[in-house]
């Protein structure tokens, strides 16, 4: 009996090994990058989409008129050459690049760029049912886009606009073959055909999309031979790859695994903090929140610092205000996060008159942006006791959190955790600050916060053109918001990410784009 | 025979049906909505009214049923909005990926299962069978998340012997032995908790019918101990063990969703969570419809089979 188990087990041991074949077997091919990514794409068409997770590939695949700077979220030409902003501001003018190509042949002209907005924008355009476009809003401010000559396109604006060129750097705004939409219509997000660095190869569902180098690409050919992105949902399984080697890339490593990443010979650790804020909504609109030293007292209550190292374990800074960092221009950084003093909330709450109400924190267990939102609710919930306020949080899945949350917390609920990604200073507070944003008013003011200056402010930034102007508003902004305090501001997150040390030339981008054109692999 | 099997077929519909409906009413009551779940964040009142029209929300509750009812009766599963792709590609291309992951995994917990079964029956309470039982219990005690991380970290990450997760290789590969490669763990995990209810029930039974009297005939004969053990004595307990086989079909089946999710595996059960979470409706139909058709066909053949081996099953 016992000989024979070891027959077995010799056998099966043998079997094994061959099996496994050489010891090469997880090693990523020469000059390819596997990226790991979070999920699958639900598309690779830039109007429908609206996740991060999505634009990781769709920037590699598509240009827009405009592009973010390296390393900033400021805007440089791309497929336009030049503009002109109008006197008035109204109309924006676009010298566009000659000789582009998209990947299927076609050529890029002012008829494309009109053609993919009259199909975002124009009910009327026979392609419009080929989505729907939920960001299609950035682009509402325009009333017509025209090509004047195959090389010079117009958009003409409703109203002035300032994040206008901002949102044309962002995915919504990448310009997709028409001719390839002629030929798929809907299918066109597994179709896609850009201008970009790399060309679509192909999508195997659930598996991996594949580009390969695009040779004429008009910025200069990427050193990448071609790029795999890999969807691995499970956080755990994503860092068994990177460590077994199956990946060379992964984004959004899971903090309390960074360390396993820490010998440079074999791994790169990156960090990027993005414009990305974290917040809890206060109802201002019914006691006791309406009294705005006990939206203080709860800013100074909550040990922000002890949720952004122990709970984000360092992957977040702790947040000042409304505005984050990464909008450099327009950050006023003459403000400092409220300290942690729980003596000072305790004060402020004793003046303030607060009845001892029970109070509702809603908790999400997940979703876009919100970082680890049930431990950092639960923390919140511990350091507000300490100061005497009660608060029971109530925690739902994300769909069904938003679908609580947006239509505002009146009669619901005292506060909610939030977080927004934006590619401008102006979209956050214009949305969810302005007394023009309240929910009834399709806004997403869900706390009802209303100061006019702040308005005032807001509107005076959007209207203008000038970027010394713009910044000074949103400073003045942020210090009056700051004070005000509508929001317990917690944190911004830095995104981060892990590589091979064969990947040379890679860097996160404060947009939180993933960007490979210059990236080589030795 | 024949009959029986047309009549447990007929019985497919109502049951296919009535589950749909089920499905249906469950993912109506839960709360939020597919055009939220599209629009996220950004969704204001005005874009979600105009988004459920699009979509035909709007219609009441019944109605939308009838129509989904009807499409599918033309073979028409509707489109996924979630993955931007027909519903039937999806479910029919993650589906099989299920059936190779569960099919591999069944066909080695049979062969463990009854094989440690019939050991640990014949050689009752000696050393063998205390270590196989505790084995057993291990296996049906450990859950198959943490079993499956095990595994990777040590045949993937340590002795990069086997790829931690997919199902192909990413460069390359896509031939059968790179199937295989990819398969040994996930197969291995989704298999032990099935093993050790098969080799439990399989020991029981061995034990049951040992102890019965034509076995002592048979060994009064002088019949050889194997052919008494697997011809006759095996033989009878097959009957029992079956009906078994057939209900961790349908287990190993539904534990698949943990260990494609561990495994990156694009079955159907990681699809399901997924347009569960993202209020994909018609994705989640056409998954749950499959699955329930297959997991009643499981049990249909294991009936068939238990007729042709049981003679007083037959009557």
């Amino acid at each position: 009996m016992k000989r024979t188990i070891c027959k077995v087990s010799a056998a099966l041991f043998l079997a094994a090994a061959t099996f496994s074949g050489s010891a090469a077997l997880a090693q990523t091919p020469p000059n390819v990058l596997v990226v790991g990514q979070i999920a699958e794409p639900k598309s690779l068409d830039p109007a429908v989409v609206t996740a991060v997770n999505d634009f990781r590939i769709l920037m590699n695949l598509y240009d827009g008129l405009v592009r973010y700077k390296d390393g900033a979220l400021e805007v440089e030409p791309a497929l336009a050459k030049s503009w002109r902003i109008s006197a008035d501001g109204l109309a924006y003018t676009f010298a566009l690049r000659d000789g582009v190509k998209f990947h299927d042949g076609s050529a890029f002209t002012a008829d494309a760029v009109k053609f993919n907005f009259d199909r975002m924008l124009d009910e009327k355009s026979p392609y419009h049912d080929t989505g729907p476009f939920p960001l299609s809003f950035f682009f509402s401010a325009v009333r017509e886009v025209k090509a004047l000559d195959p090389l010079t396109v117009e958009f003409d604006l409703k109203e002035r606009y300032a994040p206008f060129l901002s949102n044309l750097a962002y995915p919504t705004g990448l310009i997709v073959s028409p001719e390839a939409i002629k030929t798929y219509g809907k299918e066109i997000g597994r179709h896609p055909s850009g201008t970009g660095a790399f060309v679509f190869k192909e999508w195997e569902s659930n598996s991996k999309v594949v580009l390969e180098r695009n040779p004429d690409y008009w910025d200069g050919a990427p050193k990448l031979e071609a790029v795999v992105f890999r969807p691995i949902t499970d956080g755990n399984t994503r860092v068994a790859e990177m460590l077994s080697g199956g990946i060379d890339l992964m984004v959004e490593v899971p903090p309390d695994t960074l360390g396993q990443f820490k010998d440079p010979a074999r791994y790169q650790i990156f960090q990027q903090a993005g414009p990305h804020v974290w917040f809890l909504m206060l109802n201002a609109k019914e006691p006791p929140f309406d009294d705005k030293r006990m939206r203080q007292a709860v800013n100074y209550a909550v040990n922000k610092k002890a949720i952004v190292d122990n709970i984000l374990q360092g992957t977040a800074q702790v947040a000042a205000g409304p505005t984050p960092p990464a909008f450099a221009w327009a950050y006023n950084d003459a403000l400092t996060p409220y300290p942690y003093d729980p003596e000072k909330a305790k004060e402020l709450i004793k003046e303030a008159g607060y009845d001892g109400q029970p109070l509702i924190l809603y908790v999400t267990e997940g979703g876009s942006g919100m970082l680890d939102p049930v431990p950092m609710g639960t923390a919140i919930q511990a350091d507000l006791a300490a100061v005497g306020l009660k608060v029971n949080i109530e925690t739902y899945e994300w769909n069904t959190f938003l679908g609580k949350v947006n239509p505002g917390l009146e009669g619901k609920a005292n506060l909610a955790e939030m977080a927004w990604m934006t590619n401008d200073p102006d979209t956050l507070p214009y949305l969810a600050l302005r007394t023009g944003a309240m929910p009834d008013k399709g806004g997403f003011n869900s706390g009802y916060y209303s100061n006019p200056e702040v308005d005032k402010l807001l509107e005076g930034a959007r209207q203008s053109t000038d970027q010394v102007e713009r910044a000074k508003l949103y400073k003045k902004m942020q210090a009056i918001v700051h004070d005000d305090a509508p929001w317990l501001f917690v944190a911004n997150w830095k995104q981060n990410a892990v590589a091979s040390s064969a990947v040379k030339n890679f860097k996160l981008q404060p947009s939180f784009f993933l960007l490979l054109h210059d990236v080589t692999k030795g | 025979m024949l009959s029986f099997i047309a009549r447990r077929l007929l019985a497919l519909i109502p049951i296919l049906i009535g589950l749909s409906l089920i499905v249906f009413l469950i993912m109506a009551l839960i709360p939020g909505d597919p055009a939220l779940a599209i629009l996220g964040s950004y969704a204001t009142p005005e874009s979600l009214t105009r988004l459920r029209a699009e979509m035909g929300l709007d219609h009441s509750l019944p109605v939308q049923y009838l129509i989904w009812l009807d499409n599918i009766l033309h073979g028409d599963f509707g489109r996924s909005y979630s993955l931007n792709r027909p519903v039937l590609d999806e479910v029919v291309e993650r589906f099989r990926a299920t059936l190779i992951l569960s099919a591999t995994a069944f066909a080695l917990c049979s062969i463990w299962g009854v094989l440690a079964g019939v050991v640990c029956a014949v050689r009752q309470n000696g050393w063998v069978d205390r270590m196989v039982t505790a084995l057993v219990l291990i296996g049906i005690s450990i859950p198959s998340f943490w079993l499956g991380l095990l595994l990777i970290l040590l045949f993937a990450v340590r002795l990069h012997w086997l790829p931690a997760s997919g199902m192909f290789a990413i460069y390359g590969g896509g031939d059968l032995l790179d199937l295989a490669r990819h398969l040994v763990l996930p197969a291995t995990t989704l298999s032990v908790v099935a093993a050790g209810v098969i080799a439990r029930l399989t020991r029981a039974s061995m034990l049951e019918v040992l102890r019965q009297d034509f076995i002592r005939t048979a060994r009064a004969k002088g019949v050889a101990e194997a052919s008494v053990i697997f011809r006759h004595a095996f033989k009878a307990a097959l009957v029992n063990i079956t009906p078994v086989l057939g209900v961790q079909a349908g287990f190993v089946l539904g534990g698949a969703v943990y260990v494609e999710t561990i495994f990156q595996w694009p079955g159907i059960g990681r699809m399901l969570v997924t347009a569960i979470s993202t209020r994909d409706i018609l994705l989640v139909q056409g998954g749950v419809l499959v699955v329930a058709a297959s997991y009643v066909l499981f049990n249909l053949i294991a009936d068939v089979v238990q007729h042709l081996l049981d003679p007083r099953v037959r009557t």
